[in-house]
């Protein structure tokens, strides 16, 4: 253990330098985003993911996002347990119909201020998913989207540029 | 013997490949069910098709499979998990999506069906729902017990699911699952579907897999339209499928010393499984690969620059790696939390047909590329490591011999890499059907699939490794503390959404 630890603190961070914010994420998110909500949240923010039925591709990414080539805590966000320590819901999958109650509840136990940000191709449309019995068609169709970030799945580089368009919008100059 | 000659049966299907399927009547599907309660087969899937129930078999010693076809009267057929308990969730969830009943199945309950679909029976009658019924948790009994109810949406980053605990104190008498929160309806979806709007949905069933599912499609695909693909994808698709082992059995060991709170190991297995997903990307043009399988071969060649990532990635592997599993091995509070905890018994692994890692911790001895050997693992030298213990230590150090296996399968698979083209054409062929088994990093992969002759899909079934391994997760936990309960789930990382489809 003392070898892995010396030489993490001697061989310097893996951790790369944060992308530029997503121009399309951040036009976005400037219609949505609330004047209060910027000057009373600052540059912090707790992340609640819900899993709508992804087929957990997306999760994988989104766990990628806690690793230390990315280590999304240095930029003030982090992920939470409950919804009602949450500023932002992370919400995957095409919403199946099993899900949306659940879904509703989270949201509703998640205090305002609050964002909702649509991971993936299929929660933002139900994606390849969309026309099945089982399933509602995107996230929009069942709670209100701030922010939709789009691939299947999205990479680790292009959650971050979402998540710092959403935090660029949220403590930046007001527009 | 020819396994299928064990029982009584009638028409065989010319069109089914490569393995036999048969129509059977009363007779020789009680033959099957007594020859499952009694060990001399496995059950490797259990599917609604109506009017018909397939039920495919596997005789491990003769590594031989057979499907056998039972056709419904009045929609009934006789139930298998009267005798064979493995079946149990594949009737309810036949029922939920068919309306086929099992006469004397003991749990008529639903499985996949929550309530909140707006029909029932979706690939059968189809008809509107009505208000359902509540369910009914299985009762327990005693002095001081109290229920621990979790989910569907958990506290970490995790997929739906419930867990219904009953706990006396701290100690778990009986876990409860309900599982069928993230049903998407894929086989309706598939019905009708292109081949390669079919792959893509394949694809999709549970994301960790997604080069395991894409494979064994192909491959079913393949079996049925009597296709092979050229040996140079033969070689990618297995090196795909070695990077995802690699990936997810790196992201599950850190993950699991993660659980009993030891995160220096996350931390370092977080590194290779990045440096794998990145190598997988710069080679494949996508961290996860999806879609780089296709049925006829692969979908894009390996980049001079995924090679040279590829080569890094093993030479750092083998620098690092032995480090953390000595770390592993030497400290002695994390060994505390998984040596004892959580133990499948090895008659359970073995009666469930138990695939994956959970059965090979647990003494089953079978893995889908040793067992039947499709290519190019035919070719290549690997070991299948097998453990007696059963525990979560024992399914951590599967892990850990299973990534030193991948380093070396992946080194053959590049020294070894044929010249030559991606894909071999498909045609549309008569209708036909394909039965194709591949070994994801969890377990094995079954994908059935019957072809309509124009190009379309008539019916696909995908059975993933976590049909057999949730309810041993069940039977792990009991006399547990519920403190333990993440680490053993961890330590199965069965998958919610290809269980649910």
């Amino acid at each position: 253990m003392r070898k892995t630890l010396i030489e993490n603190l001697t061989q310097g961070p893996l951790t790369e330098p944060a992308p530029a914010p997503d121009e399309a994420g951040l036009a976005e998110l400037a219609k949505r985003v609330d004047r209060l909500a910027r000057a009373k949240l600052g540059r912090s923010l707790s992340i609640r993911q819900v899993d709508a039925g992804s087929c957990n591709g997306c999760e994988l990414e989104i766990h990628a996002l806690n690793n230390a080539f990315y280590d999304l805590e240095r930029l003030g966000l982090r992920f939470v347990a409950s919804p009602r320590h949450a500023d932002l819901l992370m919400v995957t999958g095409p919403v199946t119909k099993s899900m949306r109650e659940a879904l509703k509840r989270t949201y509703d136990a998640t205090p305002d201020p609050k964002w909702v940000i649509a991971v993936g191709a299929c929660a933002a449309d139900g994606g390849i998913f969309a026309g099945s019995y089982a399933v509602e068609g995107g996230v929009k169709d069942v709670i209100p989207v701030d922010l939709h970030i789009r691939g299947c799945p999205p990479s680790p580089t292009e959650l971050l540029k979402g998540l710092m368009a959403l935090l660029q919008a949220a403590s930046g100059p007001l527009r | 013997m020819a396994l299928l000659s064990k029982f009584t049966h009638r028409k065989t299907h010319e069109g089914h490949r490569p393995w036999p399927r048969a129509d059977v009547a009363d007779e020789g599907w009680q033959q099957a069910i007594e020859a499952l309660a009694g060990g001399q087969c496995t059950l490797l899937g259990l599917w609604g098709d109506a009017p018909q129930v397939q039920m495919a078999l596997l005789d491990e010693t003769a590594g031989q499979i057979v499907v056998l076809s039972y056709t419904c009267k009045a929609g009934k057929y006789p139930s298998v998990a009267v005798r064979h308990p493995p079946a149990l969730r594949f009737e309810r969830a036949i029922h939920d999506l068919y309306g086929l009943q099992a006469i004397g199945s003991p749990d008529t309950r639903t499985w996949l069906d929550l309530g909140f679909w707006g029909v029932t029976q979706p690939l059968g009658k189809n008809r509107p729902a009505k208000k359902p019924e509540p369910y009914v948790f299985l009762p327990v009994e005693g002095d001081g017990l109290h229920q621990i109810a979790v989910g569907p949406v958990h506290a970490g980053i995790i997929e739906p699911g419930h867990f219904r605990f009953t706990a006396n104190g701290e100690h778990v008498v009986r876990l409860e699952q309900r599982l069928g929160w993230a049903h998407k309806g894929i086989e309706s979806l598939m019905d009708g579907a292109t081949l390669d709007e079919a792959a893509k949905l394949a694809s999709r069933t549970s994301g960790d897999s997604t080069v395991a599912y894409a494979f064994a499609f192909a491959q079913a695909a393949e079996a049925a339209l009597q296709v092979k693909p050229p040996p140079r994808a033969i070689y990618l698709r297995a090196l795909m499928a070695e990077l995802e082992r690699l990936a997810n059995h790196f992201g599950d060991v850190g993950a699991i010393c993660n659980d009993a709170s030891f995160s220096l190991m996350h931390a370092q297995c977080g590194i290779l499984r990045e440096r794998t997903l990145r190598a997988a990307g710069a080679s494949f043009g996508h961290r996860l690969m999806m879609d780089a399988i296709v049925p006829g071969g692969v979908a894009c060649d390996i980049t001079a620059e995924g090679i040279v990532q590829v080569e890094a990635l093993l030479a750092e592997a083998r620098r690092v790696f032995p480090r953390l599993i000595e770390l592993y091995d030497y400290t002695a509070s994390l060994q505390d939390r998984t040596v004892t905890t959580g133990i499948v018994k090895p008659e359970y692994a073995r009666q469930f047909g138990a695939g994956g890692i959970v059965g090979r911790a647990s003494g089953r001895a079978f893995d889908a590329r040793r067992a039947f050997a499709y290519p190019p693992y035919d070719k290549l030298s690997f070991d299948v490591p097998v453990l007696d213990a059963g525990d979560v230590n024992a399914r951590v150090w599967i892990r850990i011999r299973e990534i030193e296996q991948c380093l070396s399968l992946i080194e053959q698979i590049l020294g070894a890499l044929p010249t030559g083209a991606l894909t071999t054409p498909l045609g549309k062929g008569k209708a036909c059907e394909g039965l194709s088994i591949v070994e994801a990093f969890r377990g094995d992969v079954l994908v059935w699939l019957r072809l309509d002759g124009k190009g379309r899909v008539a019916r696909c079934h995908l059975r993933d490794a976590s049909w057999f391994q949730w309810p041993l997760l069940e039977t792990a936990i009991e006399g547990n503390i519920v403190a333990d309960f993440p680490l053993c789930n961890k330590s199965f990382n069965c998958s919610y959404s290809g269980h649910d489809l």
